[in-house]
C-alpha cells in the first residue's frame, strides 16, 4: 500500500460529493474524487492535511499507526492521522500543530512554548506528534502525574530520546490548566 | 591551560534552540515538506530473493500505464558505481532480499507503486550465504566474481583514497602473556545487527539539468560529503550542488545516502523533473543502514593489579552484500580499543566479510562501540579470574596523558588531553558502584524471582578533532553578521551553537547573527557533525572565522581611532572602542559604511584528544519470566566545557535508542536465516523504547578545561551509546550469577542460561 492509500470499505459516505473538514477552525469542503484538490476516497488524514491542504506540520514516519508521529486531535481525541480515511473525518474538527498558537495574538501556546524553553527536542521530527498527544491529555486531564504524562506518550517513537526533556516539558504546565 | 571559570556571555547558558519555534510549531521544513513545481514520485522494485540474476525484465505493461515517467533497470541505467566492490546503481545481480531491480518515476506515488507491481521479473535464484563464518568458508557461494572468499580487503576505501589502519599490532604479545597473572581465550559477538532507525526515513529530491548539472535537496547531517561521494559516481564533468535542510535524526546512517540519492538523480535525468524518493520504514528497516555484526575471538593476558598485558585475535565485521565505510570503521574501533585498553602488547587482526544481506555502515559508535561490546565481556573474565573489580580496572586502562595510540590512519598520537579519573570517580559515587558491586556474577540484591545486577562500561574517540571544517564570517554594513557554514541541524543544536560561538567571539546579540542554509554553493568545506567533532571542528573553524572578521574590523577601525594598536581596542554590542581611553569609541556600521568584512577558519584534524564516557547501569532480571528491566542509568564524562547544556543533556539521553544500550536488552534486527528476510520491518515488531519504560538516567559531567579551543571544549555526543551495551551484558550476568554471551539479552537467553528453557507448544498455531 502507498503512504497515502489505505482501504475504504465505508458506505455511510456513499452518494456524498463532499466531505466537511474542520481543520484550526477553518472549514473546508473538499469534492471527493480525484485531482488536485480532491479527496480521494483512500486518502488519509495525514495525506489530505499535507498534501491538499499544505499543512505540512503534521509529520508522517511510519505511515502505518505506529509511531505516532501524526498525531493530531480530532473532537478532542488524540488520533493518528495515517490510520483514518479522510472521507471517515467528515464533520470532524481538527487540530494541527499549526494550530495551537493563538490566532489573534500569534502567541505559543504554553505547552509549545515549554518545549522550547526545556529544549524537549533534538532533531525535533517527532515534535509536532509528542505536543499534539501531550495537549490531548492536558485537555482531557490538566494536572497529570508525570506516570500519566509518560502513559499517555508511548506511542510516540522519538529515536533521539527526548523523553525526559518532553516529560519536563509537559510537567511544567501540568496543572496550570485548573 | 586556563583553569579558573570564564565568564562567558553565551558558552554554557540555557537558552531556547535558534530553531525552537519553528520546530514547535511544525514550521520546520523537512525534506517532504519541501514543494516543488513539476514534482514527480520515485519508486524502488526490489528483489524478494537474497541472490538471483535477473533473466529477464519486462517494463512494457508498466511504461504504458499513465502518468508514468520513467522506469530503470539494470539495462538502462547509468553506470554509477559505488562502496566496496564497486557494486552498480543497479546489477544485473541482486544479493540481498531488498535489493534494487528498478527505479520507477511517475506523477503520484499511487501510480508508482501500480506501475511496480506491473514490472515483471524472472530470476535465476542462486544459493545463498547468510552467516559470517559459512561465508568464508572454502567452497562457500560467491557474492562476487572477484571476490574470492567474501572477504573484503582492508585498509581503503574507494573514495579518499586514504590509507586506513589495518590491524592493531604493536610489542610483543608472548612476552606480555608471559607476564600475565591470567589468561583468557575466548569469544564474544555482538552481532544483533541493530538498526539506528531515524524517525525521518532517508530521502532525496534532484533535479538533473543536461547536459551534467545536478542539485540534490537532502536529508541528512553532511552536505560536503553527499558532494563528495557522489563526485566520483557522477563523474567530475557533472556541477553537483547538495542543499541541506533539517534532518530527522541520522545517528550517522544518513551520511550514507548515496544509494536513494543516486535513485533520484537517475530518475530526474531520464524524465527532466525533479524527483524526489522517500524510503518507507519498511524499506529503512530492511533496506538501510544496519550496525556492522562483530565477533571477536582473542586472548587476552591480565595482571593481579589489572594491568592489560596483552590481546592477540581475530575481529570478524560482517558487513552485509557490500561495504561503503565498514573499513574505516575498522581502523577507528582499533584505536578506540587502545584508548579505552592501555597494553603494550597487542595483536588483533580484523577481516570483513560480505553476505546476502542488507549492508552494514555508519552507525553512531562507528567501529568501536561493536568491538569494544565484545572486547570488554573478554577482559571482564580475566578481570573474574583475579576477583577485580571492573570500575577500577576500566578506570584503571582509559588512555592517560603521555600515553599514545595507533589512531584510523594507522599514525602514532600522543595524547594530550586530560585524565578522566576524575570524572569516572565522579559518575561511581554517584551511582553508588562501592555499595552496589558485590563481586563477579553476584547480585546486588534478591529479592523473589527479581535479581538486581550493576555494569560498568566505558568508551572514547579521538574523531572529536576528525577532518576538515571551514566557515567564513561575514560581518554586514548594517551591523549584522552571517555565518556561512555547511553545517545542518540534525539534532544536537550545533547550528545554534555556532551562532552561540560567533557571538561570544564578537560580544554580538543572538539576534544580530544568522547561518546560512548548508549548501555547497554557497558555503565552504563542512565534513559535518561525526564523531562528536562539532564541539572541537565546527566550533573551531567558527571561532577562527569570527576572530579573522574581527581583526579585519579592527584594522578598519583603527586609523579612525587614531592608534595603530590592535592590542587597545575591544568591542562588544557593535561598538568598538579603545581599551586606554573608553571615550574613544565608534560604532561598527560607521567603520564600514559601504563594506562587508569576511573573515575565514579552518579547521584540521587532529586526533591527539580523545573524548570519554562511562556508563554505569542497574538492571533487574526475572529469573522466572528472563525479562530484563534496565532501572537506572549514570552517565559520566568531562566536556572540558559545556556550551549548551540541554542539547548536552539529550545527547547524553540519547544513550538508549538509536541502537545503543537497548541493542543490549532487546533491539536487533531479525534475519531469517533461511530466507534471508528481515522479519521486523516495522515499528512494531522492531522492538524500541516507549516513554512508559524510561528508566532513571543521570549524567555527571564535569569541566576540566581541555586544550581545545579557546572554549576548552570537547564534544561527546556519538559516544553516548557506546558503553552502555556491553555494561548490561556485565550486570544481567551478574544479576543471575552466570555469563551472558550474546546481545541482546532476551528472556529466552537469560532462560537458557539458567537452564529453563522457554515452553514451547508443539503443534499450536501462532
Ligand atoms: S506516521 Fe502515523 S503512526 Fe507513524
Ligand atoms: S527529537 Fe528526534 S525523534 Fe524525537
Amino acid at each position: 500500500m502507498t503512504r497515502q492509500e489505505k482501504k475504504f470499505s465505508g458506505s455511510a459516505l456513499e452518494g456524498k460529493h463532499h466531505i466537511n473538514l474542520t481543520v484550526n477552525g477553518q472549514l473546508y469542503e473538499l469534492a471527493i474524487g480525484t485531482g488536485a484538490g480532491k479527496v480521494n476516497p483512500s486518502d488519509t488524514l495525514s495525506f489530505t492535511l499535507r498534501e491538499t491542504l499544505g499543512l505540512t506540520g503534521t509529520k508522517v514516519s511510519c505511515d502505518s499507526g505506529a509511531c505516532g508521529g501524526c498525531t493530531v486531535i480530532m473532537d478532542g481525541r488524540a488520533v493518528l492521522s495515517c490510520m483514518l480515511l479522510s472521507i471517515e473525518c467528515d464533520e470532524k474538527e481538527i487540530t494541527t500543530i499549526e494550530g495551537l498558537k493563538n490566532p489573534k495574538t500569534g502567541e505559543l501556546d504554553p505547552l509549545q512554548q515549554s518545549f522550547i524553553d526545556h529544549t524537549a527536542f533534538q532533531c525535533g521530527f517527532c515534535t509536532p506528534g509528542m505536543i499534539m498527544s501531550s495537549k490531548a491529555l492536558l485537555n482531557d486531564n490538566p494536572s497529570p502525574t508525570e506516570e500519566e504524562v509518560k502513559e499517555a506518550l508511548s506511542g510516540n517513537f522519538c529515536r533521539c530520546i527526548s523523553h525526559y526533556q518532553i516529560v519536563r516539558a509537559v510537567m511544567a504546565v501540568s496543572g496550570k490548566g485548573k | 591551560m586556563k583553569s579558573v571559570a570564564e565568564n562567558y556571555r553565551y558558552i554554557g547558558k540555557a537558552m531556547p534552540r535558534m530553531d525552537g519555534q519553528e520546530i514547535v510549531t511544525g514550521k520546520t521544513a523537512f525534506l517532504d515538506d519541501l514543494k516543488f513545481h513539476n514534482l514527480l514520485i520515485g519508486k524502488v522494485l526490489r528483489s524478494p530473493h537474497p541472490h538471483a540474476m535477473i533473466k529477464r525484465i519486462d517494463t512494457s505493461k508498466a511504461e504504458q500505464l499513465k502518468g508514468v515517467k520513467a522506469i530503470i533497470t539494470h539495462e538502462t541505467a547509468p553506470d554509477w558505481k559505488g562502496g566496496l566492490p564497486p557494486i552498480r546503481l543497479l546489477d544485473r545481480k541482486v544479493r540481498y532480499v531488498g535489493d534494487v531491480v528498478a527505479l520507477i518515476a511517475a506523477e503520484t506515488e499511487r501510480i508508482a507503486d501500480q506501475a511496480k507491481r506491473l514490472i515483471n521479473v524472472e530470476y535465476e535464484i542462486l544459493p545463498a550465504v547468510f552467516d559470517d563464518y559459512e561465508a568464508m568458508k572454502p567452497g562457500a557461494i560467491q557474492l562476487y566474481d572477484d571476490l574470492p572468499g567474501n572477504i573484503l580487503p582492508l585498509g581503503s576505501d574507494e573514495i579518499s583514497g586514504a590509507t586506513w589502519a589495518t590491524e592493531i599490532v604493536t610489542g610483543d604479545v608472548e612476552k606480555g602473556f608471559a607476564e600475565a597473572d591470567a589468561i583468557i581465550e575466548g569469544g564474544f559477538a555482538y552481532d544483533n545487527i541493530p538498526n539506528p532507525i531515524s524517525i525521518e526515513s532517508p530521502a532525496a529530491v534532484a533535479l538533473w539539468e543536461e547536459p551534467d548539472k545536478v542539485t540534490l535537496w537532502v536529508s541528512n547531517h553532511k552536505v560536503w560529503n553527499n558532494k563528495r561521494l557522489l563526485s566520483p559516481i557522477f563523474g567530475d564533468k557533472v556541477q553537483i550542488r547538495i542543499i541541506g535542510g533539517a534532518c530527522g535524526g541520522s545517528y550517522g546512517a544518513k551520511a550514507m545516502s548515496w544509494q536513494v540519492q543516486c535513485y533520484a538523480a537517475a530518475l530526474s535525468k531520464a524524465t527532466g523533473q525533479p524527483v524526489k524518493v522517500i524510503f518507507s520504514k519498511e524499506e529503512q528497516l530492511g533496506c538501510f543502514i544496519l550496525r556492522p555484526a562483530t565477533r571477536l575471538n582473542a586472548k587476552v593476558g591480565m595482571q593481579k593489579d589489572g594491568t592489560v598485558t596483552a590481546v592477540a585475535g581475530s575481529w570478524l565485521v560482517g558487513t552485509g552484500y557490500y561495504s561503503r565505510t565498514t573499513q574505516i570503521q575498522i581502523a577507528v574501533g582499533c584505536g578506540e580499543a587502545m584508548i579505552a585498553v592501555r597494553c603494550n602488547n597487542w595483536n588483533v587482526k580484523p577481516s570483513i566479510v560480505c553476505t546476502n544481506r542488507n549492508a552494514s555502515g555508519i552507525v553512531r559508535g562507528f567501529g568501536g562501540q561493536e568491538l569494544k561490546c565484545a572486547l570488554i565481556p573478554l577482559l571482564s573474565l580475566a578481570m573474574e579470574k583475579l576477583s577485580l573489580d571492573p570500575f577500577e580496572v576500566l578506570k584503571k586502562n582509559f588512555v592517560k596523558p603521555g600515553d599514545g595510540y595507533f589512531w584510523r590512519n594507522a599514525a602514532w598520537y600522543n595524547y594530550r588531553g586530560i585524565d578522566y579519573s576524575r570524572a569516572m570517580d565522579e559518575g561511581a559515587k554517584t551511582f553508588g558502584w562501592k555499595e552496589k558491586w558485590k563481586g563477579w556474577l553476584k547480585p546486588t540484591a534478591v529479592e523473589g524471582t527479581k535479581h538486581i545486577g550493576v555494569g560498568v562500561g566505558v568508551h572514547g574517540n579521538a574523531d572529536v578533532g576528525e577532518d576538515m571544517s571551514e566557515a567564513y564570517v561575514r560581518i554586514d554594513n548594517d551591523g549584522r553578521v552571517v555565518v556561512i557554514s555547511g553545517l545542518t541541524e540534525h539534532g544536537t543544536g550545533q547550528r545554534s551553537n555556532v551562532v552561540k560561538a560567533v557571538a561570544e567571539v564578537l560580544q554580538l546579540p543572538l539576534e544580530f547573527i544568522s547561518i546560512t542554509p548548508g549548501d555547497t554553493l554557497v558555503t565552504p568545506v563542512e565534513w559535518g557533525p561525526a564523531g562528536s567533532r562539532g564541539t572541537y571542528a565546527i566550533l573551531g573553524a567558527a571561532i577562527s572565522a569570527a576572530d579573522d572578521a574581527k581583526k579585519k574590523l579592527f584594522q578598519l577601525a583603527a586609523p579612525m581611532l587614531g592608534t595603530d594598536n590592535f592590542e587597545d581596542l575591544e568591542t562588544a554590542d557593535g561598538i568598538i572602542w579603545l581599551k586606554s581611553d573608553p571615550e574613544k569609541r565608534i560604532d561598527w556600521k560607521k567603520v564600514l559604511k559601504f563594506r562587508t568584512v569576511i573573515g575565514h577558519g579552518r579547521f584540521d584534524e587532529d586526533f591527539s584528544l580523545s573524548n570519554c564516557m562511562m556508563s554505569f547501569v542497574e538492571l533487574q532480571v526475572d529469573t522466572e519470566t528472563g525479562k530484563i528491566d534496565l532501572l537506572r542509568v549514570v552517565n559520566a564524562t568531562d566536556v572540558g566545557k559545556v556550551i549548551d547544556p540541554h542539547g548536552l543533556e539529550g545527547q547524553l539521553n540519547g544513550c538508549l535508542g538509536s541502537a545503543g544500550i537497548d541493542s543490549a536488552i532487546f533491539e536487533e534486527t531479525i534475519l531469517d536465516p533461511t530466507t534471508g528476510c528481515i522479519l521486523n520491518t516495522n515499528l512494531i515488531d522492531y522492538k524500541w523504547r516507549t516513554s512508559a519504560e524510561l528508566p532513571v538516567i543521570e549524567n555527571v559531567v564535569l569541566e576540566t578545561p581541555i586544550d581545545s579551543h579557546r572554549f576548552h571544549a570537547l564534544g561527546i555526543g556519538e559516544i553516548s551509546t557506546s558503553p552502555g551495551p556491553s555494561a548490561v551484558l556485565m550486570a544481567a550476568s551478574n544479576a543471575i550469577g552466570q555469563w551472558l554471551h550474546e546481545y541482546p539479552v532476551t528472556p529466552e537467553r537469560v532462560l537458557k542460561t539458567l537452564g529453563k528453557s522457554m515452553e514451547k507448544k508443539q503443534g499450536g498455531s501462532l
